[in-house]
């Protein structure tokens, strides 16, 4: 059996599935940055995937700019929750609602 | 033969890791399953002979930002949150919901098994790969997206430690 591109696309997409879960289930602000990580690491492994498949460096190009839109990423998230630490101390997102009145 | 068992071996790796980060109740546990993580994709990019964004993806993400991730839960000493008490309904949502993406995505997957381009011998892969294409491409083609991405990690830069100055919030 050959591996395929389909199943590089498939893996990222159940990877890409984890992510999501992630963000949606868990509570602790730090683990759903994590799983955006996660999403972005997923989307990047499609792009690198496409990009040899098709003998095109610009997808592999493209893989660079979401590594440094994802370290820029952690940075702020990672200084915003230290903030609402300080706030609240905990990072527990059901606490936080700054914005509801 | 050995190529399809490295495949499957780092797919199982990856996606164990990434369940594991998603079900450890230790925010320090999931940071070190989404290290392992990391490295099984590195490893698969290697198996796609793209040399150089495998290396950059070791050193970018599990040496850079992931130690950042594991600097920040130590610096504000985070044990695991209180279980709940009550049901948790918005779970199952939740759930359901992330189902519905992976049948979407599964779904155009499985429509695209005969449009997709077959991948190209390994000698083309590896000059597609690596870092003197790479490097050409990015320093003439893509020159300006190069200078913005660096101002946006400088704001970036200005910005987190703005943010966690004392008494922002």
């Amino acid at each position: 059996m050959e591996i395929t591109l389909n199943w590089y696309l498939s893996l990222s997409a159940v990877l890409f599935v984890i992510g999501v879960l992630g963000v949606l289930m868990r509570r602790n602000a730090i683990v759903i940055l994590m799983s955006v990580e996660l999403m972005l690491n997923a989307v990047n492994l499609t792009l690198v995937a496409l990009s040899q498949a098709m003998g095109d460096v610009a997808g592999q190009i493209l893989v660079f700019f979401v590594m440094a839109v994802a370290a820029a990423e952690a940075a702020i998230g990672l200084a915003i929750i230290i903030a609402l630490f300080r706030k609240k101390v905990t990072v527990d997102v059901n606490e936080f609602h700054l914005f509801k009145y | 033969m050995v190529a399809q068992l490295l495949f499957f071996l780092l797919a199982i790796v990856a996606i164990a890791a990434a369940l594991g980060m998603l079900i450890a109740r230790n925010p320090v546990n999931s940071a070190l399953w989404l290290v392992l993580n990391l490295f099984c994709i590195a490893g698969l990019y290697l198996t796609l002979n793209a040399q150089f964004i495998g290396i950059i993806q070791i050193l970018v993400y599990a040496g850079a930002i992931m130690v950042l991730f594991l600097f920040v839960i130590m610096l504000l000493n985070l044990a695991e949150l209180p279980r709940r008490e009550d049901i948790d309904w918005k779970r199952g949502a939740a759930f359901i919901l992330g189902m519905g993406v992976l049948a979407q995505l599964v779904y155009i997957v499985a429509m695209s098994f005969d449009v997709l381009p077959h991948p190209p011998a390994a000698q083309e892969a590896v000059a597609t790969g690596s870092a003197q294409v790479l490097a050409r491409a990015l320093f003439t083609e893509y020159a300006l997206p190069f200078e913005v991405i660096g101002l946006l990690l400088l704001v970036a830069t200005i910005g987190a430690v703005m943010l966690a100055k004392r008494r922002f919030v």
